[in-house]
């Protein structure tokens, strides 16, 4: 976030660690993404260790692996993954969310970079990460392809890069935006614009041209009887993309 | 590698800790130390730790799905030895007096899956088993008992006698049935009192049960006759569970041991033979309870904190290590993914997957018991009837082996004998 003065205003400090409180609470405003976090954690968790060739049972199955986690929010991504092990870049164009995740990582323990810098500013500094994740980001970018271009900039050779977003179909337009934002009150009015939802076509096509290759795209459904989001293979409303970039190319 | 920071500080790992040593809390300690050695503390409570737990002779049927858990937590090969399979089981319905005892339902003794169906098991042997695992799995066992705790956002503070309280992210209430957690943390209880005890003893005698448990359905309740591993004077032992109206338990409890084997021959039968009391009789209170809810914040009922029972049939434990098997999946797979093993997401998990269920065994084994402790005489017509239809059309025995069998879709990892 922007650089305050050297004295910490106790105000500031106290309503960040309540939006903190609501943010990180299951049952809070951000309850959805809460519900979504487990089986993301998991699909990320997964790819690094199939990547990687590491162990998903040990303590720290992501140790030494860097991770860029592209519009962190309140940091309920990149904070688990810290904890498994990953040195994590954390970035969020809303100062708020920075300084909410950042009083969160800080009460917790865990050591998180997060920055308010954008993708295109991270890679244009020549860093590069094992793993880069766009978790819901793509739908609310204004130019698809150049955000897409410089996430695929910011893969280290051998990494990849996961994306996750909101299929344009008349059924995502249905449970998202009128199921999940009208009639279950899920999502704030106004959180999404369907034609700003992408096809994987769209995203493929985009992935392709930032030079890596698409391994696969699963869809992500919800069970209402078990109340859980799991993988499936309907990509009609929420899917994912992971694509890789070979290890001998030049990053 | 290629984004050159120093190596991030490792955070806290996570405290579990639990309040109470029974089986159930110690094996929770277990299944959450052997899957996370490094990325969780446990710590359990209790002041009976201090005491050596093998002179607990009462014995448990230990159902073939927590047989299972037992196995891959890997102290059922310790246990082994002492534990005596069920190899079949026969129900009767009688009357003190009655010459012949009808033989209404039989249960043939495995699972459906080539194992079998019960294998009865000594508290001490199990405790102490459990407790040297745990040991050596790195679970803190501490002798205070926890009087208090305070949640207090993503921490809770537990109180455990002298010194500072202790930090952890998820406090486990394994304190039995009359908890004292589940009381602070203002959780209702909804159930009642039987006017019946168990009365529990360990018999000798002369000949080999073959592995058979009966249960004799007296109108005073329910007498169970278990099969125990060989041992004892006469070579051959039994359990009795022996329901009893409360009016009448003070008196047999009074008995001299001659005058006690007598009443309980009178129930036994003499188709093993001659009888030897082996352990003095001791008598629990029965009743029937089931928690409002199983979890507060940062708090899990356990075992008896969140539902008792009535024991007609052997399936208060085994709900309480179905209650470990799913507390122990949720946390694991939780902080497998970085996440807080005492979130509310978690308790939440858990909560679904064993309050009704639980609920469910609670009004069967009620039920059973309403009907089975009873002499009046157009009932006993009706649940004779009742006993043969059952035989015939087994809905009862299919739950109960379904039970055991712990193997629907929704049976948790751990009872299904997968390592977490």
């Amino acid at each position: 976030m922007q650089e305050r003065s050297s004295t910490i205003d106790p105000a500031e400090v106290a309503r960040f660690e309540r939006l903190a409180r609501d943010w990180w609470d299951p049952k809070g405003p951000m309850k959805p993404l809460h519900k979504f976090n487990p089986v993301r954690l998991g699909y990320v968790r997964e790819g690094a260790c199939r990547a990687f060739a590491r162990d998903p049972r040990a303590a720290r199955p992501l140790e030494g692996l860097s991770i860029l986690d592209v519009g962190c929010g309140g940091g309920v991504l990149s904070e688990p993954l810290a904890r498994l092990g990953a040195r994590v870049v954390g970035l969020d164009p809303a100062p708020t969310n920075i300084a909410v995740a950042r009083t969160h990582a800080e009460a917790a323990g865990v050591a998180v970079d997060y920055r308010t810098q954008t993708v295109e500013a991270v890679v244009e500094a020549g860093e590069r990460f094992d793993v880069v994740l766009a978790m819901e980001v793509v739908e609310h970018v204004p130019d698809v392809p150049a955000f897409v271009r410089a996430c695929c900039a910011g893969v280290a050779p051998g990494g990849f890069l996961v994306l996750a977003t909101i299929n344009r179909t008349m059924r995502a337009f249905a449970l998202a935006i009128v199921g999940a934002e009208y009639v279950l009150g899920w999502l704030p009015r106004g959180t999404h614009d369907w034609s700003r939802f992408v096809t994987p076509e769209e995203l493929e096509d985009a992935v392709a041209a930032g030079g890596l290759t698409v391994a696969e795209t699963p869809g992500v459904t919800y069970n209402p009887l078990a109340d859980r989001w799991a993988l499936s293979r309907d990509t009609a409303v929420n899917y994912m993309m992971l694509a890789r970039r070979g290890p001998a190319e030049a990053a | 590698m290629s984004n050159p920071t120093d190596a991030a500080p490792r955070p806290e790992p996570w405290t579990v800790a639990i309040a109470g040593g029974g089986i159930a809390g110690l094996s929770l300690a277990l299944a959450l130390k052997s899957a996370l050695p490094d990325a969780v503390d446990v710590i359990l409570f209790d002041p009976a730790l201090s005491r050596d737990p093998r002179g607990d002779r009462r014995a448990y049927a230990v159902a073939a799905a927590a047989r299972r858990m037992f196995t891959a937590l890997g102290v059922w090969e310790a246990v082994s030895g002492g534990e005596q399979p069920i190899l079949d089981m026969v129900v009767t319905d009688s009357r003190l007096g009655d010459v012949v005892r009808p033989v209404f339902l039989t249960f043939e003794g495995d699972a459906g899956t080539g194992e079998p169906f019960a294998h009865m098991v000594e508290s001490g042997a199990l405790v102490a088993t459990l407790l040297d695992a745990c040991r050596a799995a790195g679970v803190r066992l501490e002798t205070g008992s926890v009087r208090g705790y305070q949640a207090d956002g993503p921490c809770v503070r537990v109180d455990a006698g002298d010194g500072a309280p202790i930090k952890a992210h998820l406090l486990v209430a394994a304190d039995g049935g009359r908890s004292r957690l589940r009381g602070e943390a203002g959780i209702g209880w909804v159930g009642w009192s039987y006017p019946q005890s168990g009365i529990v003893a360990t018999i000798g005698h002369e000949r080999d049960h073959e592995g058979r448990a009966v249960e004799h359905f007296l109108p005073s309740g329910p007498f169970a006759i278990l099969p125990l591993a060989p041992g004892g004077a006469l070579g051959h032992r039994s359990s009795i569970v022996w329901t009893e109206r409360n009016e009448v338990v003070p008196h047999m409890l009074a008995l001299s041991p001659e005058d006690a084997l007598a009443e309980i021959e009178r129930r036994f039968g003499l188709q093993l033979g001659r009888l030897a009391l082996e352990t003095p009789l001791r008598a629990y209170p029965l009743s029937f309870g089931i928690a409002r809810d199983f979890v507060a914040p940062r708090l899990a009922l356990l075992g008896d904190a969140a539902h008792v029972i009535h024991p007609i049939a052997g399936q208060g434990l085994n709900l309480g290590l179905k209650d470990v098997a799913s507390l122990a999946e949720a946390v694991v797979d939780a902080a497998r993914l970085g996440m807080d093993p005492g979130g509310a997401d978690v308790l939440e998990t858990y909560q679904r997957a064993r309050r009704f269920d639980t609920l469910a065994m609670g009004v069967v084994t009620d039920g059973l018991n309403r009907l089975f402790s009873n002499d009046a005489t157009p009932i006993r017509l009706v649940r004779d009837l009742g006993l043969g239809l059952v035989d015939r059309l087994p809905v009862l025995k299919r739950f109960f082996i379904r039970e055991a069998a712990g193997m629907s879709p929704s049976t948790p990892r751990l009872m299904r004998g997968e390592v977490l």
